[in-house]
């Protein structure tokens, strides 16, 4: 209730003709209400935890990802390896970070690909309009169409599997939504008047798209990202599984999975659940988020 | 209603021409000829323009295009020379199998994630409202390889109850009676469509919930039992259907998925033997396959709702 008496307090100090209080923006009423999200809040933590699992793990843990040694195949977790080691005496814990790091370089790396490209593209053709904007928007029904694991694995398989080629082959199937959402948020933007009157002052389209239409239009793609993250997370995932990975000395969560899943009736739980639990707790949370985003950018299931 | 359905039509029509010629060039840039497969690593530069030459793959792109486009009209789905078998025919042995394992997993999670939302929304925040939430956001984030994997570990290696593998058989009959092998491919597919249909029908149910026709009802005296029934369930499971016709691409990855992991002979796994023998016929008409039927899934789901929906159809 903190806020309510907060800006009546700022009304108070404009009735008395002082200094004029900021109002505060969207931005930060969105961020208030994000806050206040349970899950939100517990989401965003997994994901913290997992960036610095990821990153910082390996500088604090180390643990030798190179060399494979036979002697130490399939042991359970100890002292000395707190996960267990793998099929070729990796150990395990380690081998999580180096997987997390591939997951979600990849996984941010392919959102921020596919809303660039669903950004450009939903606002150039919401300004458009009439037959091209037709013309984009059946372009975009053709991408969402065509199955994206397929394609996805059918380019792993051809262009061998890298962090970078992951990347641009998810995002390059993944930013029809995107580009649905602004190509929306277009439509009403262009009508209002402060288009109208950036246009009367002789702004380009480009000058229109970059500087009028896509920030005002940002809400709907921030809210996507996330979403964006999740779904690449997972979709490395089934290509690690399927086989068609990282190559050594990396390697993806599936690809772990998949190993481990050689063994189930040899009982070395270590090798499925500790990484099922990442992949698992990692898209939780960046759902978890999305979600919060959605309800603090939607302003009718904003508390006043 | 008639020039919606029939502007529907004439924009699929123009979506599964633009989708096949997008596959078609995709993967004639990746692939532009299996010479290689067939005449295999030793042959010659010359031996490999001979055979492409005398097969037609040497010809403008177009061509090859309105070719194979022809040949599909035909019922030529193309030849996989890594299997030295037609493409329709080894289509045709096993669609049935995996149209089954797709279809009576999609029942299987519409029985169970319909009643299931409207209970939730019905009692929303209740213990059991929110032990179905976690549940779903738990089997919305997962794998659906991981998944079957703690299916198998729980219920086919811990406790024996059902078989790990699923059934080799070629015959349909066999498969569909085949309960001990089949349970946990069928629940593996059905539980991760589970997840996004409750989530949804949960929200769908709180919106009717909230109309005025609910009022209506309850303050005219109606019994809660019939409010459900006749107005709740109705209105709310409509949507439905579009959701089914949007879950296909999930499916069909799922069922590639699905039938790798259980060594299930279906067409998804047929796909995966294809990328590793590099069978691109394969891969071509089942990638063209899967989008037509996500194409035609969602016009008749669209279609569906038109006729079943007054709202729209009288618009």
């Amino acid at each position: 209730m903190t806020d309510i008496s907060g800006g009546a307090f700022e009304m108070q100090r404009m009735h008395d003709g002082g200094e004029v209080g900021a109002i505060q923006s969207g931005w930060r009423l969105a961020l208030r209400e994000f806050s206040s999200n349970r899950l939100a809040v517990i989401g965003f933590a997994i994901l913290i935890f997992f960036v610095l699992f990821s990153f910082v793990g390996p500088l604090i843990y180390h643990t030798n990802q190179l060399d494979t040694s036979l002697t130490q195949v399939n042991l359970a977790p100890s002292g000395a390896h707190l996960f267990g080691t793998d099929t070729n005496g990796f150990d395990e814990l380690g081998r999580v970070m180096k997987g997390g790091q591939a997951a979600l370089e990849i996984g941010f790396f392919a959102a921020f690909v596919a809303i660039v490209i669903g950004t450009l593209w939903g606002a150039a053709s919401g300004l458009a309009g009439g037959i091209v904007d037709s013309a984009m928007m059946r372009v975009v029904d053709i991408f969402l169409s065509v199955p994206f694991l397929f394609v996805v694995l059918i380019l792993a398989v051809k262009f061998g599997a890298t962090v970078l080629s992951l990347s641009l082959v998810i995002g390059g199937f993944a930013w029809q939504v995107p580009a649905r959402l602004v190509r929306g948020e277009v439509l009403t933007l262009r009508e209002r008047d402060f288009v109208l009157a950036a246009r009367t002052a002789g702004a380009g389209s480009w000058r229109l798209i970059s500087r009028h239409l896509i920030p005002n239009a940002l809400g709907v793609v921030i809210v996507n990202v996330t979403f964006q993250v999740a779904d690449a997370i997972l979709a490395v995932s089934y290509v690690g599984f399927l086989g068609f990975g990282l190559h050594f000395p990396n390697v993806d969560w599936g690809d772990q999975l998949s190993d481990g899943s050689q063994y189930l009736q040899d009982g070395y739980w270590w090798l499925i659940y500790p990484v099922g639990a990442c992949i698992v707790l990692t898209v939780m949370a960046l759902n978890f988020i999305g979600d919060a985003l959605r309800d603090a950018m939607d302003v009718r299931l904003r508390r006043r | 209603m008639v020039s919606y359905l029939v502007r529907r039509l004439v924009t699929s029509i123009i979506v599964v021409v633009g989708v096949s010629i997008f596959i078609f060039l995709l993967l004639h840039a990746i692939y532009p000829s299996p010479a290689r497969q067939v005449l295999g690593l030793s042959a010659r530069p010359a031996q490999i323009d001979a055979w492409n030459k005398s097969n037609g793959y040497d010809d403008p792109v177009v061509v090859q295009y309105f070719r194979y486009v022809g040949g599909l009209l035909h019922g030529n789905l193309g030849f996989s020379y890594t299997n030295n078998q037609t493409v329709f025919a080894l289509f045709s042995e096993r669609v049935a199998r995996s149209a089954y394992l797709s279809g009576i997993s999609l029942v299987i999670a519409v029985i169970i994630a319909l009643p299931l939302g409207i209970f939730q929304a019905v009692k929303r925040n209740s213990i059991g409202d929110n032990v179905a939430t976690s549940a779903a956001f738990i089997l919305y984030s997962m794998p659906s390889f991981f998944l079957g994997l703690i299916l198998i570990q729980v219920l086919a290696i811990s406790l024996p109850v059902f078989n790990f593998e699923a059934t080799q058989s070629t015959s349909l009959w066999v498969v569909i009676g085949d309960w001990h092998s089949m349970t946990l491919p069928i629940f593996t597919l059905a539980l991760i469509s589970v997840a996004a249909f409750s989530r949804y029908m949960r929200s769908a149910s709180m919106d009717v919930l909230a109309q005025d026709y609910i009022k209506v009802a309850r303050a005219k005296g109606l019994p809660e039992r019939l409010v459900l029934t006749r107005h709740l369930v109705r209105n709310a499971s409509l949507p439905m259907v579009t959701l089914i016709g949007l879950s296909l691409p999930a499916l069909l990855a799922g069922n590639l998925i699905t039938e790798s992991l259980f060594n299930f002979q279906g067409l998804g796994l047929l796909f995966f033997t294809s990328l590793q023998k590099v069978d691109y016929p394969v891969m071509l008409a089942y990638t063209l396959a899967g989008a037509v039927l996500v194409v035609v899934g969602n016009l008749v789901a669209d279609i569906a709702l038109t006729v079943a929906d007054p709202r729209i159809r009288l618009a």
